[in-house]
């Protein structure tokens, strides 16, 4: 059966074929990772794209219109042609811009959110690197974007834009919190900060996390919209207050980096939502016939937990700032420390002390 | 003497850094301000100090040129005024003009009048319900309000050829008589759209955020919304009975049963929700309206140049989408009005901004601002 497993083993047998033809086995060590981090690169790149295209559909079914259906099939190719448009276009930037954050912010805010993908599980085997504290990196990446957005509201030398930089720090910093205790029960449970490692202990318990961990659930995925700045929490760059927000002042190729470092944060977070409650690449019980390879199963439900947050985005009106920090400080981060509370106990009186 | 401390250090801090108002100017170009208003925002960071609306960006100067032209000219001009709602302008100026001659519009023509005031009112809250949902984040509804509101357009442009400004009530009765197939059409219409107030109402009315944006916000007490003007829609949410239609019934508004939609929060809430209940309202007295409808002209017998008394004057009003409509006319004798003056519901909506929003954060002025209903050429004329 084909399994992500057996392609990685098929390719890295090949590149080593290669390498010893090369003369250059010597080098396979830091030439792998390199090619397995432009696989991924040029793979969420595609990725985000047809997320692009998929936003704009789903967001045309539930406005009741059709979406873009022009460009190639189904529209397809629509996000392509926007991409040739804005890498085309001209760089307007302002004259009293502070230059170098300027410069930086959008390339941090790309690469921070990208480099979290660099330990997501697609399948068994299938990770660019398997860390053994995956998940506390993927907290300490992302949480760089902050820097970058508050640099950018900052440079710009634009009201909006400080503004939509001063919010989104103090969004981000708040939804942070939150989105760390909601994982610690379960790295509690598994005693592993490995993704990897946690679809593992999910394969072998035979069930899926979100099911004991429902609350959790629902406060990572909260968190995890408004770290990505979605609505319902899109108040750094709320359109009808604040025109773009950080982004103001941007056009051209760093605007498209801010614009798909926003999708592929919405990646990353459901990604590690599908690895923490969902059970990565393990398939669905009841459909288990259909011998999929498990990383057909991990988009699957990529795929879902995104359609969820776009459909969020498209139903909910906007939260005012102070109500947002008040969501954030007085709802989700005492449920997620109760919630710490109860599973410890429930743990210890199920298991005893040595749970693992 | 903490807060002499706090004091002394902030003069300290002051003196050593300079601070300075953070002042943002929203608009004439601005996502939020439907159109050219300007907004001068005095902020302390997320909350509002003072909001100065700028005025005047798209003065066009219509009541001066109404003085130079007829009134049948004029009404074209009404059409301007207010393009959301062109038909209540039309309305008002007609009635206006008719009051001061004397002149009675025949039964189908009034029957007609309201129909069509009544389906604008649809078509203008539809479309407020999705600017206002828009303003707080609910990108949604706008599409679906534009929906509806295209099939209303469609009925306007089957009657009277145009789908924005469409001068079709005039002086004496209304441009042109229905076709046959509008009653079919305007029914199948109606039958259509009374099931989708609730669908919107399912989805924002009582959505938790749309409550925390909504509930509580921009709150209107009835003697501050008496003593400022304010009017219509907005002032109703305050629990004040100041409609128009039922305190001085015009066209025949007294002979069909409506109820006035009241609430009594004075919040923005209560704003959005006497406008959706308007529109069911509105929704009946259409179809009383066509039940009433009978064949007969369309027009009252006119001289053939229209001219004012010398030294007549009139002050004429209607319940338009946005409020009290009102037409203040002078005659000289000639066939030309010797002064207009509408008095625009949004112009005086508007006035109450700076008060409700002081003290608030930013996002709540675009709430409050949508929740007022107001049009930026109903305020500059």
């Amino acid at each position: 059966m084909l399994t992500g497993e057996n392609i990685v083993q098929l390719v890295s047998g090949l590149l080593h074929w290669a390498y010893a033809q090369a003369g250059i086995s010597s080098w396979a060590g830091i030439i792998d990772p390199i090619i397995a981090a432009v696989v991924m690169f040029g793979f969420i790149s595609v990725f985000v794209m047809f997320l692009v295209w998929m936003e704009r559909k789903v967001s045309a079914h539930m406005q009741s219109r059709i979406g873009p259906n022009r460009v190639g099939p189904f529209g397809l190719l629509q996000t392509v042609a926007d991409a040739i448009k804005l890498t085309t276009k001209e760089d307007v930037k302002p004259v009293n811009r502070d230059k170098i954050p300027y410069f930086l912010a959008p390339i941090v805010a790309f690469v921070a959110t990208f480099m979290g993908m660099v330990v997501i599980p697609f399948d068994k085997g299938m990770v660019v690197q398997d860390l053994n504290v995956g998940i506390l990196y993927i907290i300490a990446i992302t949480g760089f974007t902050v820097i970058a957005i508050l640099a950018a509201g900052w440079s710009s030398n634009n009201k909006y834009a400080l503004l939509g930089g001063f919010r989104s720090a103090a969004q981000i910093i708040s939804y942070e919190v939150p989105l760390v205790l909601s994982v610690v029960p379960i790295i509690m449970i598994t005693g592993t900060l490995s993704l990897s490692g946690i679809v593992e202990y999910q394969k072998t318990a035979g069930y899926w996390f979100i099911f004991p961990q429902i609350f959790a659930f629902l406060i990572f995925i909260t968190s995890a919209t408004a770290e990505a700045n979605r609505a319902p929490f899109d108040i750094p760059e709320a359109e009808s207050e604040l025109i773009g927000g950080f982004h103001t002042e941007y056009s051209g190729v760093k605007f498209a980096m801010f614009f798909l470092g926003e999708y592929i944060a919405v990646v990353v977070s459901s990604a590690v939502a599908v690895t923490l409650f969902l059970g990565g690449w393990l398939p669905v019980a009841f459909l288990g016939f259909l011998h999929l390879p498990g990383f057909v199963w991990f988009l699957a439900k990529l795929l879902l937990i995104i359609y969820l947050i776009m459909a969020f985005r498209w139903t909910f009106p906007r939260l005012r700032v102070d109500q947002l920090m008040d969501f954030g400080w007085k709802v989700l981060i005492p449920i997620s420390i109760l919630n710490i509370l109860i599973t410890a106990i429930v743990w210890l009186c199920l298991y005893g002390k040595g749970a693992q | 003497m903490t807060d002499l401390l706090l004091s002394q250090v902030k003069s300290v801090g002051e003196s050593l850094i300079g601070t300075d108002e953070y002042v943002v100017n929203m608009g004439p170009q601005h996502p939020a301000t439907h159109g050219v208003l300007r907004l001068v925002v005095k902020l302390d960071g997320e909350t509002v100090k003072e909001t100065i609306p700028v005025l005047g960006y798209l003065h066009r100067s219509i009541e001066k040129i109404s003085e130079n032209r007829t009134f049948p000219q004029c009404i074209t001009y009404t059409d301007r005024v207010d393009y959301v709602s062109a038909m209540s302008v039309n309305l008002a100026f007609a009635l206006a003009t008719e009051r001061l001659m004397g002149i009675e519009a025949p039964a189908r023509a009034q029957w007609l009048r309201m129909i069509f005031v009544e389906l604008q009112r649809l078509a203008s809250h539809l479309l407020w319900m999705g600017a206002f949902a828009g303003d707080i984040g609910a990108l949604t509804p706008f599409l679906y309000g534009l929906r509806e509101r295209e099939r209303i357009l469609d009925l306007f442009e089957m009657t009277c050829g145009q789908r924005l400004t469409y001068n079709y009530i005039r002086i004496g009765g209304v441009m042109i008589d229905v076709l046959p197939e509008f009653m079919p059409k305007c029914r199948a219409f109606l039958d259509y759209f009374e099931p989708k107030i609730d669908e919107y109402e399912g989805l924002l009315t009582y959505n938790p955020i749309f409550l925390q944006r909504t509930k509580g916000v921009g709150v209107i007490s009835p003697e501050v919304g008496i003593n400022s003007g304010i009017c219509g829609p907005s002032l109703r949410g305050s629990g004040v009975s100041c409609d128009v239609r039922k305190q001085q019934p015009y066209l025949y508004y007294d002979q069909v049963k409506f109820n006035e939609c009241i609430e009594s929060a004075g919040d923005c809430w209560s704003r959005y929700k006497v406008r959706m209940n308007e529109m069911r309202e509105s929704v009946s007295i259409i179809r009383q309206c066509m039940d009433r409808l009978e064949p007969g002209p369309i027009e009252a017998k006119m001289p053939p140049v229209i001219k004012a008394p010398v030294g007549s004057e009139i002050y004429s009003r209607i319940e338009s989408s946005r409020g009290e409509m009102g037409v203040h006319l002078v005659g000289d004798g000639t066939a030309k009005p010797w002064k207009v003056k509408y008095r625009c519901a949004s112009f005086s909506n508007l006035y109450l901004l700076d008060e409700l929003t002081r003290g608030w954060k930013v996002a709540d002025i675009m709430a409050v601002l949508g929740s007022l209903d107001m049009i930026v050429p109903e305020v500059d004329r």
